[in-house]
């Protein structure tokens, strides 16, 4: 395991080295006057060009910019705004509360999800399992800024249940809602997942044996069907964290959260080109790691699985 | 803990000196979409301590089934038990409480499988699921359990165990996994032992050898074995009975001896030059022409009546009766005295 953990590691630099590059030549290297527009109607004087090109190595080939580039971000400098912020405390200041949204979110749709996918995979047909199927079935057919204007409408405005927006602090109460909606989506798919994942082991050969063994009914669900059954669905989540990390753009802007999502948002309108490149960098590598972990996970849930 | 002290600490309708097992004139029916189908039809067998019966018959006679209503492991729905008695030392299992169900089958009544790989949870250890029992049944601790679990797997002669205790399914070879199954269905010491196809996964000469283990576990400990198998050849050297079972129906119920020496039943007959026996490896196999019934819809009269060369007009009107050919032989032929006397 010792060794393939170092493999992905190691696999991670070509990777991350190939993402960050075409992120890099992507923001970077667009036709155009990258300063264009940035000193109101006039164009821009030209010793701040100058100083411009010469902070961002400008007059280098991109390829020289872009090792320049990740030679700083090797020793966590993701540089500069054009009005002189650090990169890196904007990211500070915004990303933990993206990252405690998807928190929230994974938490909603693994609880819900997978107690709404128990229930229906255990009982089979029924009202419980036709009112999980029509729900689910709604929930994805629905985009998530309706549901999201929605439920703020509904719970925000109307019933004034949860805070409609998120204040500066985005306190976890706050921040319910807006999990909530993140996260409906693949709720939805939770518990579809895991009501197929438990129909099917149901019926196996294993769960016969354990009948057969005179196991209590209790501890043939909880430790042969259940433990089974959680592999995918453990799987999925995990991947789903991994995404949801990356902001949520449409989430974060109809309750007004200050995360990671509209930073990107803004800097790309404002051709923030530094701030770009250096959030999208970072969440490159923490899906990466997500996904590393998750495969280690994997492992350990399933045994069959060996990585050497 | 066996079965028998389960009888002295609970209020159980236990009968002394009744058979160790009896299935009695059971019937069994699935409810699917297509219809009801009629899976067994009056099936009756017995097994006593230190014997073994083994059950033939083809594909989708009805085998496992009637081994899973003993086990009480049956799908319902869509199956239903729709009449005879399951006696386990004279009580009717029928009858009893879930618990009590249970409990039975737990340590009265154990069973192995086929598919050895997929009747093991692929996720926990070989050794979890031997200790399980033992833990969750006799309150053992982690350790006595893992010792008794190294010890059940040196019984079945699996080598190094105590290493192979730790692994899973997946790490074993078919046949240690069969071992592995074996030395499960031990764990609590039963009385009767199941083994559905234990050896049909598997190549030939480990198919030998697991037969060798089974026989002689058996024979040590006194177990009632039910052989439910194929091969023919196993079934001469290890039956003490053979019951042949067509449609739902137990046809012929005979010792090995004289159901070799001469087959009561045209199905047996032509079951013997069918199946593949290991003493005739090359031979031409025939095949008994014709498929068996639908379940949906049984043929009136003798339910083998399409398939059979000896058919007469009334077989095809009138159900055979089981016929007594002496020493506990029975036979659902109209004709079985002429098979079995006449020449
Ligand atoms: N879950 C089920 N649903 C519907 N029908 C079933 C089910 N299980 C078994 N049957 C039917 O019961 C009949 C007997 O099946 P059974 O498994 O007992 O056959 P068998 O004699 O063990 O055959 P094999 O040699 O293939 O194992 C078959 O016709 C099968 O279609
Ligand atoms: S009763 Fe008739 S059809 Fe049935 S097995 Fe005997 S001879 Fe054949
Ligand atoms: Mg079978």
């Amino acid at each position: 395991m010792g060794r393939y953990v170092l493999r992905r590691l190691l696999q991670l630099i070509p990777v991350f080295v190939g993402t960050t590059f075409l992120i890099y030549v992507m923001v970077w290297a667009v036709p155009g006057d990258p300063f264009a527009g940035m000193c109101g109607e006039r164009p821009c004087n030209p010793a701040f060009v100058a100083m411009m090109t010469d902070k961002y190595n400008m007059d280098e080939t991109v390829f020289v910019q872009y090792f320049l580039y990740l030679g700083n971000l090797l020793q966590g400098d993701f540089g500069e705004t054009f009005s002189g912020l650090a990169v890196g405390d904007l990211i500070a200041l915004r990303y933990p509360v993206s990252i405690q949204l998807a928190v929230i979110a994974v938490a909603i749709e693994a609880v819900i999800g997978i107690a709404a996918g128990i229930l229906t995979g255990l009982r089979g047909r029924g009202f419980v399992d036709n009112l999980v199927l029509v729900s689910t079935l709604f929930l994805i057919s629905i985009p998530t800024f309706v549901t999201g204007f929605l439920l703020q409408i509904v719970f925000g405005l109307e019933l004034g249940w949860f805070p409609a927006t998120v204040s500066s602090e985005a306190t976890w109460g706050e921040l319910i809602m807006p999990g909530f909606v993140l996260g409906s989506l693949s709720m939805a798919y939770v518990s579809r997942l895991t009501r197929t994942s438990i129909a099917e082991n149901r019926r196996a050969d294993f769960m016969r044996t354990a009948l057969a063994k005179g196991q209590p009914k209790r501890r043939i669900v909880g430790v042969h069907l259940l433990r089974n059954s959680a592999i995918p669905v453990l799987t999925f989540l995990g991947t789903d964290l991994g995404n949801l990390m990356g902001g949520a753009i449409v989430t974060e802007g109809i309750f007004g959260i200050p995360g990671i999502g509209g930073l990107i948002y803004d800097s790309i309108l404002n051709k923030e080109g530094v701030t770009v490149t250096g959030v999208v960098v970072l969440l490159v590598i923490v899906f990466l790691l997500v996904n590393l972990i998750i495969d280690l996970l994997y492992a350990v849930l399933d045994p069959r699985i060996r990585y050497d | 803990m066996s079965a028998q002290s389960i009888g002295e600490t609970e209020d159980t309708g236990v009968v002394p000196d009744a058979p160790l097992l009896e299935v009695d004139d059971l019937y069994v029916e699935f409810r699917t979409r297509d219809g009801v189908a009629k899976v067994l039809n009056g099936v009756s067998y017995h097994v006593d301590a230190g014997e073994t019966l083994a059950v033939l018959g083809e594909s989708g006679s009805g085998k496992s089934v009637t081994a899973q209503a003993v086990m009480g492991i049956l799908d319902e729905p869509p199956a239903a038990v729709t009449g005879g008695e399951i006696r386990y030392h004279g009580e009717d299992l029928l009858k009893v409480s879930a618990q009590r169900r249970s409990d039975v089958r737990a340590e009265g009544i154990a069973m192995i499988f086929q598919d050895a790989l997929s009747a093991l949870n692929p996720v926990y250890t070989v050794g979890f699921q031997i200790e399980e029992q033992l833990r969750v049944r006799l309150g053992m601790s982690r350790q006595e359990a893992r010792k008794r679990a190294i010890a059940l797997l040196d019984l079945v002669r699996i080598p190094n165990a105590a290493r192979r205790v730790r692994q899973y399914p997946h790490e074993f070879s078919g046949g240690m996994r069969q071992r592995a199954m074996i030395a499960m269905s031990l764990a609590l010491d039963p009385e009767v032992l199941i083994a559905d196809e234990p050896t049909t996964a598997l190549d030939v000469t480990v198919q030998a050898q697991i037969m060798d283990l089974l026989k002689e576990i058996q024979t040590e400990r006194r177990m009632g074995l039910i052989l439910i198998t194929h091969d023919l050849g196993v079934v001469a050297e290890v039956a003490d009975r053979i019951a042949v079972m067509y449609a739902g129906r137990i046809v012929e119920y005979a010792d090995a001896v004289s159901l070799y020496r001469r087959p009561g039943h045209p199905y047996t007959a032509a079951l013997m030059e069918s199946l593949p026996r290991l003493d005739l490896k090359g031979h031409e196999l025939k095949t008994i022409k014709g498929l068996p019934p639908s379940l949906l819809a049984i043929p009136p009269g003798c339910p083998f009546h399409p398939r059979c060369a000896m058919a007469q007009d009334r077989c095809r009107t009138e159900v055979p009766a089981e016929y007594r050919l002496g020493l506990g032989r029975t036979s659902r032929c109209h004709f079985a005295e002429e098979m079995v006397g006449g020449v």
